[in-house]
């Protein structure tokens, strides 16, 4: 219950950052995922994001900065294993698994449903 | 013939006569307070096309038949047909007149379409070029958001001065006789950028250009806000008539209660989710063809200025970090 | 016509009297829905490790599920209603990530299969794998670099 909670507070906080720069910054919603990304790329590198997600559980892996961090821990796993080659193979193999399910999922149910207007 | 009165105002010696309109709306539309008047109420978006684009232009197609219809003329009377949209190429228009066997004119003038297109055709046939022509427009929500926005199940956040495009199309016939009210001059406008850059502030955008052709038709024509019954801009919104207001107190005119606006009528704005009211050719051309046409037909209005206002905005030259240009044209219509 | 206002002053004017977001609101709904949408995910992740699954597999599955949550409640026309109410916290957590590659595909689809569904579907997403990817990189180096000084 309480990883739970955990999970709920920090996702939350994590997401009216982003709310924050939407209503005061004009940042448009594709340059806040974008900025996002990054962000959870650097705190992954820098050793930041992985206490965020041991104290937050989901809530910190399920945003995107969540995305960032697994992108940034599988590059510097492989750049331990494999040396230099592993800049280049580390990132995208980490998140390999969400890559595919994003366009397996997204072709299957695009192909299957229609846009419909907004009431 | 037609005679130039001060520096933009086109005085029409025939005045053209507005025979009939029509407007189709979508479910939205005809959710709104202007829902009887309207002739056809579309409540599927796809309007039983495939495709947006396809929806819109059968809504063009059915309003143009509908006002031929209702004025009484068969499709080879037109003399000319003329159109707009918002989309790339007019694609909604020239697919709607692609069968219609009439020589047909593509304008784009965004959302000031329907202005343009009664203030070209009313001097075709002041001119004695034509005797009869078909002003249309439209817009659909669906085919605007995708093109100029996001696609419609992405899930964002509309912004407070954002406006909603209308899903519509509206028609009128003018011809050289017959009954109806009348265009007695038309006061083109220039296209006046004050450098707006926000894409979801539309109305701020085109309020400067509105101003602009007001002050400019009032001064040609040496008349006064009081000698109109109504001045009715296009889609400025609730947030541009504002700004309209501000503008033209600063040329020492006074709106009064004269000014309404096409976007804010459409739509119940408190009720409706729309944010700032309507926007789109649609929007200034449903509501004339069907409400404005009513109003005079009663009797209710004697002389008004209708100014359809345009936001020149192309999506890519924003995204260029370019500002929006804004345009509106005037038509004087008399009972 | 003289110009009354300049057009630094109407921008001025027009910034001053645009009406604002309704900030105070929208946070607390970017909050709640972004910490509803991590309490499932951490409820996903909970049920998956109690089959005894390792840590990675955990995570693994846990955001596949995400994503085709956020696929399906796109393809059913729920997703942009939460993405109305919740803002930020329908378009931060994984599933407006998977909202974002749904729906631009759904929604050109009638251009055809392969420059309609195949082509846009990263048209929102895209900039976020090609930053993404390109900032790993960016890290992998200085991680490399790192490693030998250190």
């Amino acid at each position: 219950m309480i990883d739970l909670s955990k999970a709920f507070l920090l996702g939350g906080v994590i997401c009216v950052i982003g709310q924050l720069l939407i209503d005061l910054t004009k940042l448009t919603p594709a340059r806040i995922m974008v900025l996002f990304v990054v962000c959870g790329v650097v705190l992954g590198l820098l050793g930041i994001y992985p206490c965020l997600v041991d104290w937050g559980g989901a809530g910190a892996t399920v945003p995107l900065t969540g995305f960032g961090n697994v992108l940034a821990k599988g590059v510097m796993k492989d750049v331990d294993e494999f040396g230099f080659l592993g800049v280049f193979t580390g990132g995208v193999k980490a998140a390999a698994a969400g890559i595919t399910a994003a366009v397996t999922f997204g072709y299957i149910i695009a192909i299957t449903s229609k846009a419909r207007i907004k009431k | 013939m037609a005679k130039r009165l001060g520096q933009q105002t086109i005085v029409l010696d025939k005045q053209p006569i507005v025979l009939a309109g029509a407007a189709i709306v979508g479910r939205k539309e005809g959710d709104g307070p202007l829902a009887k008047y309207f002739d056809e109420v579309v409540d599927d978006e796809y309007a039983g096309e495939k495709t947006f684009e396809a929806a819109e232009s059968r809504l063009m197609r059915d309003a143009f038949i509908k006002a031929l219809e209702k004025s009484g003329k068969a499709a080879k009377d037109i003399n000319v047909i003329l159109s707009g949209d918002l989309l790339n190429q007019c694609t909604a228009a020239s697919y709607a007149f692609r069968d219609s066997d009439t020589p047909y004119l593509g304008l784009f003038g965004a959302c000031s379409t329907m202005s343009e297109s009664m203030l070209i055709g009313s001097i075709l046939i002041d001119s004695g070029a034509a005797d009869y022509v078909a002003c249309a427009a439209s817009s659909h929500f669906c085919s605007a958001e995708r093109q100029f926005r996001f696609p419609l199940e992405y899930g964002s956040q509309r912004t407070p001065t954002a406006q909603w495009t209308v899903t519509g199309a509206g028609t009128v016939i003018l011809g050289k006789d017959g009954q109806g009210p009348r265009i007695t001059c038309v006061t083109p406008g220039k296209i006046i950028d004050e450098g707006i850059k926000d894409a979801n502030n539309m109305g701020a955008a085109m309020s400067p250009a509105a101003c602009d052709t007001i002050v400019q038709h009032l001064q040609d024509t040496g008349r006064s806000v009081d000698d109109y019954d109504l001045i009715l801009t296009g889609d400025l919104g609730s947030f541009g008539s504002a700004m309209l207001r501000e503008l033209t107190v600063r040329n020492h005119i006074d709106l009064k209660s004269k000014h309404n606006d096409c976007g804010m009528m459409i739509f119940d704005l408190a009720r409706q989710g729309v944010d700032c009211g309507g926007s789109g050719c649609g929007c200034s051309a449903a509501v004339f063809s069907a409400y404005i046409l009513e109003q005079f037909r009663l009797g209710l209005l004697k002389r008004i200025l209708f100014i359809a206002t345009g936001a020149l905005l192309s999506p890519t030259r924003t995204q260029q970090g370019e500002t929006i240009p804004g345009i509106a044209h005037a038509v004087c219509v008399e009972a | 016509m003289k110009k009354p206002i300049s057009k630094h002053e109407y921008q001025k004017l027009v910034e001053k009297k645009a009406p604002g977001s309704h900030v105070v609101r929208n946070l607390f709904a970017a909050f709640f829905t972004g910490g509803l949408i991590c309490t499932v995910g951490q409820g996903i992740m909970m049920l998956v490790k109690s089959f005894g699954a390792d840590k990675d597999t955990v995570a693994a599955v846990t955001s596949i599920t995400m994503i085709f949550l956020g696929a399906f409640l796109t393809g059913i026309n729920v997703y942009d209603e939460i993405g109305k109410f919740g803002g930020a916290g329908a378009s931060v957590p994984i599933t407006g990530f998977s909202n974002s590659i749904v729906s631009p595909a759904m929604e050109f689809k009638k251009e055809g299969y392969v420059m309609g569904v195949g082509a846009k579907m990263f048209l929102i997403a895209g900039p976020v794998l090609v930053y993404g990817i390109f900032a790993s990189v960016v890290a992998g180096i200085v991680y490399f670099i790192w490693k030998q000084v250190m």
